[in-house]
Formats: C-alpha cells, structure tokens, sequence
C-alpha cells in the first residue's frame, strides 16, 4: 500500500507547487516603496517646461502618479481608463512622461485626452529609476501625507478602477 | 564543401557581440567594480539577464547609475543599497537570506537531504532483499526447474 501512497504523495505535493507557479506574476515585483515617502523630484511641466512641480507641491492631496509614454503601447490601452477616472475627479492624477520626446508627448495627448492634471519630463528616466519604475505603465497612488500607498504595474483596467483604486481613494480621501 | 567549412568556422569563432555599451573608469580597481556590479544586478525588464548582458533601456539607465556614483566616488554597499531601496532585493541575483528567502535557499539543501535519504533507504532495502537465503527444499525446486526447461530448448 505504502508503495502507491507515496508517489501519490509526491505527485500531489509537486501538482500544488506547479499550480501556485502558474498562478504567481512573476512580472509583478513588490515595491519597497510601499508606505515609504514618495521620492522627491523638481521636474519641468510637459506642458510648460519653464515651470517646475514636485511631490512636495502635492501635500494635503491624494494622488495618483501615472508613469506613461507615448512609444508605450500598453499606455495606449489604459489611457481610456485614465480618462475615465480622470472625469470622476476623485484625486489629482499626475502623470510622469518616461523617456520621451515631448513634441511626442504632447501630440498623444491631444489625439487621445488628457487625463493628468499635470505631467511631468523625464527624459532621461532618472526619476523613473527613483521611483523604481522598470516598466511602463506603472500607477502610484500618494496619501495626503505624502506617502507611497499602493502600486500597480501594467495597465490599470475598469475592474483595478473600481475594485482597488476608487475604494482606496476614498479611505485616504477620509485621513486627515 | 566551401560552404560547409565556412559554417564550421563561424560557430568555432566566438562571436562576439557589442549589444552593450562599454565605459571605462579611469581607476582600473573601479572598472572592477563597476563591472561587479553590473554582474550582480538583475535587469527587471528581462528578468533572466543582469544588467551587464542585457540591452534594455532599463539596464542601460541603471548601468549610467552605477557608472556615475562610482565616479561619485560611492562604495559597491552603498550602490546595492540604492538599488535595493528602489526595486527591493529582486534587483540583487544574491538575494541575501531573510525569513522571506529562507525557502529560496534552505530549499535545495532539504531536496538534497531528502534524496539522498531516499536513495540510502532504497540501496538498504534491496541488499536486504538481495541476501535472503532460500532454504533447501526451494532451491531444489529452482534447479529443477532450471533443468527442466534447458532440456525443453534442447528439444526444440
């Protein structure tokens, strides 16, 4: 009898590890920016580049910090989302224009909405690599005290919207 | 024929590719340690290349990191540290053992454990099985049996 119960033992437990292995993102990284200060940056406007905004300015605000490019495909298929959540106006959206061209920029913009309160440059992806960015989209969402509180990797979608970001929104919309 | 060795001598020649960009530190040491580095560190675009091999925009970005606070004059702990702060020990292919990477490195070693018991467990099992003594009326059953059937191939 043992000799049957033990394969069957192992074949189980090896069945567990591969199905866990098919269900883990292995894309997704966690961040150890996660209830850390959001990392501080000066970067120029897309929109106007003379002037300046950091996350300082932002204090007493909730928002969410948007990493997008226009050679971002992916971006592409988020934006409508972005728009959508931009429309509700339940926090600012800030988007973080990565390793682009502005001209660029700014045309995907106006061709597809704009959803960002604000963007900001950085064309040379140092402020990327701060936030730990390693690949576009990436949606970080910043409590009223500055606080990194949750990040998500890849395209948001309607169900991230409503089922994440619009609850978390209003539990830090109610901190203090 | 010509083809043929000419196909030869391209996979015998190394071929080498200049995917990456190269920069040169003017302290040959740093160079050492620059190169470390970017040895150690995992691109997280490609996550199966360090950021030494890879070409990723990414990795040309972190290796720009790295290059410049070496001329910052920065040690190797503080720029692992920067890493790590940034994109957490994934970053790092010798992630450091932690209750969380406890599985990752004690795993191999309990496999081993337990294979190599199992092997002891099965080696032991068949000696034992190998040395049971017949007794006499079962061994000369067997050799009748033996001979009974050699005579039944001679026959046919």
């Amino acid at each position: 009898m043992l000799k049957y119960i033990i394969p069957l033992i192992l074949f189980i437990v090896l069945a567990v590890f591969l199905a866990l292995g098919l269900k883990g993102k292995p894309g997704e990284i966690p961040s150890p920016l996660l209830n850390k200060p959001a990392p501080v940056f000066s970067a120029p406007k897309l929109n106007a580049a003379n002037e300046k905004l950091s996350p300082a300015d932002l204090k007493g605000k909730v928002w969410l910090f948007n990493v997008w490019a226009s050679w971002c495909v992916s971006c592409r298929a988020e934006h409508p989302v972005m728009n959508q959540l931009a429309q509700q106006q339940v926090a600012i959206i800030i988007g973080l224009n990565y390793k682009d061209d502005p001209e660029a920029a700014k045309k995907w913009l106006e061709t597809l909405g704009n959803p960002y309160n604000d963007s900001v440059m950085d064309g040379d992806g140092r402020i990327g690599i701060d936030w730990g960015v390693y690949g576009v989209p990436e949606t970080f969402v910043i409590d009223k005290q500055g606080i990194v509180r949750y990040k998500h990797t890849g395209p948001v979608t309607e169900e991230d919207v409503q089922n994440t970001f619009l609850p978390l929104i209003a539990k830090l919309q109610a901190e203090s | 024929m010509m083809k043929l060795w000419l196909n030869v001598l391209l996979l015998i020649i190394p071929i080498q590719g200049f995917a990456v960009d190269y920069r040169q530190l003017a302290d040959p040491e740093q160079q050492k340690t620059y190169e470390l580095i970017n040895s150690e560190l995992r691109c997280l675009v490609c996550q199966n290349q360090t950021i030494a091999d890879s070409n990723a925009e990414l990795a040309a970005d972190l290796r720009r990191q790295v290059f410049e606070m070496l001329q910052q004059g920065k040690s190797k702990d503080d720029i692992i540290q920067f890493m790590t702060d940034r994109y957490g020990d994934f970053v790092l292919y010798n992630p450091p053992l932690k209750t969380k990477t406890a599985l990752l490195w004690l795993g191999p070693i309990a496999f081993l454990i337990t294979g190599l018991t199992m092997i002891f467990w099965f080696i032991r099992r068949k000696k034992n099985a190998a040395t049971t003594v017949f007794d006499k009326d079962k061994q000369e059953k067997m050799r009748h049996l033996l001979e009974n059937s050699a005579e039944n191939e001679d026959q046919s």
